[in-house]
């Protein structure tokens, strides 16, 4: 049975709305925005200015999180590091869903040849474990902040479009593309008319959710060395850094991780609300009341 | 208006061993100038696939398609663009047969739009004229697929395949997933519809009774193969082939 | 006696644009041995009617009445004792055997799934049954179709193996939703041969759409309209003399009878319609069927009809 309401975007928000974890999610993202553009403001000290007088403080009103061994503000350098992993982050999802949407919508609308050739590239990406093919490639590249995104970037598309492409096969088969077929309609504007804007939405998804990987991979890229260069802070390279302090300093340690976690379970709680609240099975279930 | 002969299509699957289905296995019959040729036979019979051939919305393994003296599969890529909108199909799902992110008043304009002998002023004139044709009401422009019913779908679906004054048009089970007395609905305004506007049909379906309401002359298919063809009384009252009989007894004998 | 009485039932549920109220005040008696037919279309609350028997509702539906089955009433059960009925006193024969059989489990643990549970057979003997209950419903080569799975099946057998799972602990009442939906028309008539022959010792309420299918199998029938009942007769009396203008637009509408179709559309289960609920698509209508609603009245013996003309 069908009901009446204004679009499906009130429904969608409606959804979203009822899941308090993803709304959880949505704040802390905005939140890390919010801290991003605005780190010279927030920030007490300077991130890179090493005071070697106050090495290795503990957290206090002058210090919130305390300082590292060169007697930088940990908070400080907590909050510009915000800087690189969101906009890596970004960045890099940004470049892989669009190549991985377009190779998907490739694949998944011409099939074929063509088809299989981006299938089979995908499969041998996926073969590769990806943080190993990520160090690889910033190792014969070199570290610093493109190097990371190239990296990431080369691992991550494939993901895209597979999920596109399993997108258009289903659209594909609905009746409204042939008819627009027998309309005498260009395989272009079907393409763009009819399939893509109803085999986006799990993209969407898909790369909120990626936004939380590509964060991870960055901060262990940096971890291991491989990531931006100092001084520029980045969380990875903080948590290595503060490893040999561990036992004197925990605190070293312990913000730039915290960084990491609450920034990538945001991201996940912020996908997997959009998830539920897209899921055509849970809307199918309430037409059919 | 429409002849083929031999029209075979053989779908095969597997990789390694190559297994064909022949799902149309030479169908040969002819559709006179404002005709309605109806088609019935059972699921997986190959009768929608038929329909879809004639289109050349696939390509067929074998056969001749003559569509008022044009031999529709020399055409080229761009020249079937050209012929394809004097043939049109009507498919059993109307909930599916319409883009759920266009407006119904946006997916009756788009046929127009693409053919483009038409300014804006007059797609909006010539939409409200379609929304009248088939019953609806200029108020349902403006909403979604989702908010009509299967049977309102289904108008809408009719006004975007006339928006093109097409010659031919195959309604595959067009009424299949209606309600009873909607069905009636549909079936009556397309018998208008093909009066007023002298169309030629292939009438698609599996039940007999409604073919019979809508068709000069009935071909039954089983089997990829078509078994018998005549006119709607003769296939009714004289059936020759056991299978007709079969379809037509009210209870069978197991 | 009657087997089951439905007396003074409602069935709503709250959704996002408003409350369906999808049974609205529906009383109804089903005799043992009783083959009813409930007729109508989609929207009109009939399969929610059948899945209210037997409590099988999601948890937010009201329902208000009492349908009492050999004198107690389903609805006061708790959840324990209402699972001891489901499937060994009613069982319910569901429409779109493709969704309804578990694709991994082979057909026949699937039917002696249900034997185990209701009748504590050891499995040899349960699956023993099941092989007996394929049989029953004609399946040939029962023993070796047992071990396959769903997929194995055409659409016909799936039916036919929904039936035999119905069937499958002896129960007294069967609810059958739409079983011979989206079949093709020889199949069909088979399975229509099959469902008369299988229940001749049965209570069954057969949930359609179909009226000749309905008509081939069941004693009476009654008109569901808008979540309300619009007539109730023998089956003979429904096609001969039928009442209700929307039973006669219905029949009319039939490609058989003449494909007359009825205006308008069935109204939402939200928003229903003041008066009669079927007032605007009735020809015969007039101000009082607009604002009044009527009662269902037994017009000749044991034939009911909802409409002011015989009043």
């Amino acid at each position: 049975m069908k009901q009446r309401s204004d679009s499906r975007f009130i429904s969608f928000v409606a959804q979203f709305k009822q899941n308090r974890a993803a709304l959880a999610g949505a704040t802390i993202v905005l939140l890390l925005v919010f801290v991003t553009l605005f780190a010279p403001q927030l920030s007490p000290h300077d991130p890179i200015k090493a005071c070697l007088d106050e090495r290795l403080t503990a957290p206090c009103m002058e210090y919130p999180f305390g300082t590292d061994q060169l007697g930088r503000c940990i908070f400080s350098r907590v909050l510009y590091g915000s800087r690189v992993s969101l906009s890596v982050g970004l960045i890099v999802v940004g470049i892989a869903a669009t190549i991985g949407v377009v190779l998907g919508i490739i694949s998944g609308y011409c099939g074929g040849v063509p088809d299989e050739i981006i299938m089979r590239l995908v499969d041998a990406m996926l073969a590769f474990p990806s943080l190993f093919l990520a160090l690889a490639i910033a190792g014969i590249l070199g570290a610093g902040f493109i190097n990371v995104i190239l990296a990431i970037t080369v691992v991550e598309w494939t993901r895209y479009a597979r999920v596109m492409r399993g997108s258009i096969l289903s659209v594909k088969e609905n009746y409204y593309v042939e008819a627009a077929k027998s309309l005498g309609a260009s395989d272009f504007y079907i393409v763009t008319r009819h399939i893509v804007p109803n085999a986006i939405t799990p993209i969407i998804v898909v790369a909120t959710l990626g936004i939380a990987t590509v964060i991870l991979a960055a901060a262990s890229l940096g971890f291991l060395g491989f990531g931006v260069q100092p001084p520029t802070p980045e969380w990875g390279m903080m948590l290595n850094d503060g490893r040999l302090f561990m036992r004197r300093a925990p605190w070293l340690m312990i913000f730039p991780g915290l960084a990491i976690m609450i920034t990538i379970l945001a991201f996940n709680l912020l996908g997997d609300g959009l998830r539920d609240a897209w899921d055509p099975r849970l809307r199918e279930r309430r037409r059919e009341r | 208006m429409l002849e083929i002969a031999n029209l075979r299509k053989y779908f095969s699957s597997g990789l390694l061993w190559k297994q064909s289905v022949k799902a149309v296995d030479g169908v040969s019959f002819h559709i006179e100038r404002g005709e309605t040729l109806g088609l019935v036979g059972e699921s997986g019979c190959g009768k929608t696939t038929v329909g879809r051939l004639l289109l050349r919305l696939i390509e067929p393994t074998e056969g001749k398609i003559i569509f008022d003296d044009i031999d529709v599969l020399q055409l080229k890529k761009n020249e079937l663009r050209k012929l394809r909108p004097r043939m049109q199909m009507i498919f059993q799902d109307p909930d599916a047969s319409l883009n759920p992110r266009m407006k119904i008043g946006d997916s009756i304009a788009e046929p127009l739009k693409l053919q483009g002998h038409l300014n804006s002023g007059g797609i909006k004139v010539k939409v409200l004229d379609l929304i009248e044709t088939v019953g609806l009401n200029p108020e349902h422009r403006n909403r979604y697929p989702y908010q009509l019913s299967g049977g309102q779908n289904q108008r809408v679906v009719l006004a975007r395949v006339l928006a093109l004054n097409p010659d031919f048009i195959v309604a595959d089970e067009p009424t299949s997933s209606l309600d009873v007395s909607i069905q009636a609905q549909i079936l009556n305004l397309m018998k208008d519809l093909k009066r007023e506007m002298h169309l030629t049909i292939l009438f698609i379906s599996h039940d007999l009774e409604v073919v019979r309401h809508m068709s000069d002359r009935i071909a039954v298919m089983y089997r990829g193969k078509i078994v018998e063809i005549g006119t709607a009384n003769d296939i009714f009252e004289a059936a020759k082939h056991p299978y007709t009989k079969t379809l037509l007894s009210p209870s069978s004998d197991d | 006696m009657s087997l089951l009485s439905i007396t003074q039932l409602k069935v709503h549920f709250p959704t996002q644009d408003g409350i369906v109220k999808a049974v609205n005040t529906i009383d109804l008696e089903i005799a043992n041995n009783e083959r009813l037919g409930l007729i109508g279309e989609t929207g009109c609350g009939k399969t929610v009617l059948g899945m209210s028997i037997i409590r099988l509702l999601p948890p937010s539906t009201t329902i208000e009445g009492e349908i009492r089955y050999k004198g107690n009433d389903l609805l006061k059960l708790t959840e324990k004792e209402i699972r001891k009925i489901r499937g060994k006193e009613i069982a319910m024969i569901l429409q779109n055997p493709t969704t309804s059989l578990n694709p991994v489990l082979k057909v026949g643990d699937q039917i002696a799934e249900a034997i185990k549970l209701h009748q504590g057979l050891d499995r040899r003997a349960a699956k023993a049954k099941a092989v007996e209950m394929l049989e029953a419903v004609k399946i040939p080569d029962a023993t070796k179709r047992a071990n396959e799975y769903p997929h194995q099946f055409s659409g016909g057998m799936k039916e036919r193996a929904m039936i035999a799972m119905g069937l499958a602990c002896d129960p007294a009442m069967i609810i059958a939703d739409e079983p011979t939906k989206g079949l093709d028309v020889t199949v069909k008539k088979q399975i229509v041969k099959l469902m008369k022959e299988v229940t001749t010792q049965k209570t069954m309420l057969f949930i359609t759409h179909d009226l000749g299918v309905a008509a081939e199998i069941c004693d009476n029938i009654t008109v569901m309209y808008a979540g309300e009942l619009m007539e109730y007769a023998n089956t003979e009396a429904i096609f001969k003399n039928p009442m209700h203008p929307y039973t006669q637009g219905f029949l009319n509408s039939l490609p058989s009878m003449g494909l007359k179709a009825i205006k308008g559309m069935s109204p939402s289960l939200i928003d229903l319609p003041s008066g009669c609920r079927f007032h605007p698509r009735c020809d015969f209508a007039d101000a009082k069927c607009r604002t009044e609603h009527p009662e269902l009245i037994e017009v000749e013996k044991s034939h009911y009809a909802r409409c002011f003309q015989y009043a």
